[in-house]
């Protein structure tokens, strides 16, 4: 047997097992407008995982207390529950210490908490902080309004018509002026993986700390905190087949301890009187309040889950996929593909002819098709291409070759209708 | 009828002739000089954003009335619909129109008071929950401009 062909026979062999996975998201099971549902949604929230749905149920049908809180069995059941999903989550992003790993209510308060906790009190009037043109809102807003707040500058590195970063100018900024840098690991518009490895190395190089928005790679891709060295990780639940309203941020202990809380409340003192507070160690400093105990153990759920399927097999089925679905647009005349990195995530932005997208999501959704239409949260990057949103595919590690023939099926009929 | 056609009649409900019609070829599109009353209308769900203008009389009789901007095929549709059905008329008639289409459009009312003629073809939106608000966007816009809203106005 060739080498070729041992390639083939162990990618079919890859196909055939992940095809098997379809059957762990109880949801893709239904028909939608008459139709079996072709999920391509994922980039704005994956479907959520069986283990992930009973984990929670679980939780609330037997183990559910207040954590850190009681004595009684069942506080130490969800309290053990909650520290084990954060193990979960410390050991898939290979976080060097469990207090390096926050529960959040997801990205965008992550970013919030850096930039209220670890940024704004190092921020002087001529400061900068950088990001680049391709990033999601909740990535350009919170650094928008600490810098209205402090007189900083907030500098936005250029993309080219492919989507990809300029790079050189990046690295031209990065100077002891700048307190941060902030980036997407994947933009969810456009699809481009950032190179966050070499960037945060050219960063630490000119002593600025990265902040990386893992929103959109954390699901699709092997992502180790300690390798990339990154300051700051966040990322989301319910982007990686767990629940809303739970998240992560991943900081460096250094730079966490140093920080102020960012919210104050129960669980994260030590001593309360009206002298004064001493804060509570790491991570419960950044966690006020009753968590959101049943989402942080989805959220566990989930990223067992995708430990035991393998991110690298994830990201080799996703990868395959996108080179099918580009190359099923790409072949049509009449398709403005948006995003055409080099290196890319499984995501597609598209224009079908002058059919506006939102006509275009409301044709496929009839036809049982689910993608997103619209701005995507990132309107810096529609501006930039001088339109006003796009249709976007985005796949997961459920999706296969039969979904994306539907979307191909789809398209045909919305161009029949429109464009006679 | 096979679940093919089912789709596609479904569909057509939506997007009858007259609504894509409209969407390909827009009328009274464009900016209006001298325009007495305009407003924005802007979906910040879709980034659908209209302009509408208009030029009243003494009399508050819309004497012309134009738009521009961009959107989907429902919102440009409805716009261009809108500009052919209240130009003559007095601003309270418009008005009067404004709360006709909103209603039977997001469903509050089975039958409107008020005869709405060829806009009737826009109740396929009905059926869309989310497209609701791309129809109703310019008749928004345009009560904004009767009123001298200084906002814009968005169907949030």
């Amino acid at each position: 047997m060739s080498k070729a062909q041992l390639h083939t026979d162990d990618r079919e062999a890859a196909y055939a097992g992940m095809d098997s996975l379809r059957s762990d998201f109880p949801s893709l099971a239904q028909d939608i407008n008459g139709a079996p549902l072709v999920y391509l949604d994922s980039a704005a929230s994956s479907q959520p995982a069986t283990v992930v749905i009973e984990a929670i149920s679980e939780y609330q049908k037997h183990d559910h207390a207040n954590v850190h809180r009681g004595v009684h069995t069942l506080s130490h059941r969800a309290t053990d529950a909650y520290e084990g999903a954060r193990d979960a989550v410390v050991d898939f992003i290979n976080a060097n210490a469990r207090c390096e790993t926050l529960f959040t209510s997801g990205t965008t308060e992550s970013i919030n908490l850096v930039a209220q906790s670890f940024c704004k009190p190092r921020l002087k009037a001529g400061n900068k902080i950088v990001i680049t043109h391709l990033e999601h809102h909740s990535n350009i807003v919170p650094w928008q309004m600490i810098c209205e707040q402090t007189g900083a500058e907030l500098i936005v590195i250029d993309i080219d018509e492919q989507g990809e970063v300029n790079l050189q100018q990046l690295y031209e900024v990065l100077d002891d002026s700048v307190k941060l840098l902030a980036i997407a690991h994947v933009s969810n518009a456009l699809g481009t993986i950032l190179p966050v490895k070499q960037i945060v190395e050219k960063a630490h190089a000119a002593g600025v700390p990265v902040l990386v928005d893992g929103a959109q790679a954390i699901a699709h891709m092997a992502v180790d905190v300690q390798d990339l060295d990154c300051d700051f990780y966040a990322f989301s639940g319910h982007k990686m087949f767990g629940p809303t309203g739970i998240g992560i941020l991943y900081g460096k202990e250094s730079l966490l301890e140093a920080m102020p809380p960012y919210k104050g409340g129960g669980d994260m003192i030590l001593e309360v009187s009206f002298d004064g507070t001493t804060y509570n160690d790491l991570p419960y400093k950044f966690e006020a309040g009753t968590p959101n105990i049943s989402s942080a153990i989805g959220l566990g759920a989930a990223v067992r889950y995708l430990q035991a399927v393998g991110m690298q097999r994830i990201a080799s089925h996703e990868a395959e996929l996108l080179a099918y679905m580009t190359s099923a647009l790409g072949s049509m005349d009449d398709i403005r593909l948006i995003g055409t990195a080099t290196h890319k995530a499984g995501v597609q932005s598209f224009l079908l002819a002058d059919i506006h997208p939102h006509d275009l999501g409301t044709i496929l959704d009839h036809q049982g098709v689910a993608i997103r239409t619209g701005h995507h949260c990132a309107m810096p990057v529609m501006s930039f291409f001088g339109i006003s949103g796009t249709a976007r595919a985005s796949l997961a590690l459920y999706n296969n070759t039969d979904d994306i023939d539907r979307l191909v099926v789809a398209l045909d009929k919305a161009r029949e209708l429109f464009c006679k | 009828m096979n679940d093919d056609a089912q789709t596609h009649s479904d569909l057509r409900e939506l997007y009858r002739e007259l609504i894509l019609d409209h969407a390909r070829s827009p009328r009274h599109f464009g900016k209006l000089e001298g325009a007495t009353h305009s407003a924005d209308g802007i979906n910040p769900l879709c980034g659908d954003k209209l302009k509408l203008y208009f030029r009243l009389d003494d009399d508050m009789r819309i004497t012309d009335a134009c738009f521009e901007g961009s959107g989907c095929a429902i919102s440009v549709a409805s716009a261009s619909l809108l500009t052919d059905t209240v130009t003559g008329m007095t601003r309270a008639e418009a008005t009067d129109f404004f709360h006709a289409v909103t209603d039977s459009l997001s469903g509050r009312t089975e039958s409107a008071p008020i005869d709405l003629g060829k806009l009737r073809a826009l109740q396929g939106v009905r059926q869309y929950p989310s497209r609701v608000k791309c129809a109703t966007l310019s008749w928004h816009a345009m009560n904004a401009a009767l009123n001298q809203d200084k906002n814009p106005a968005t169907t949030e």
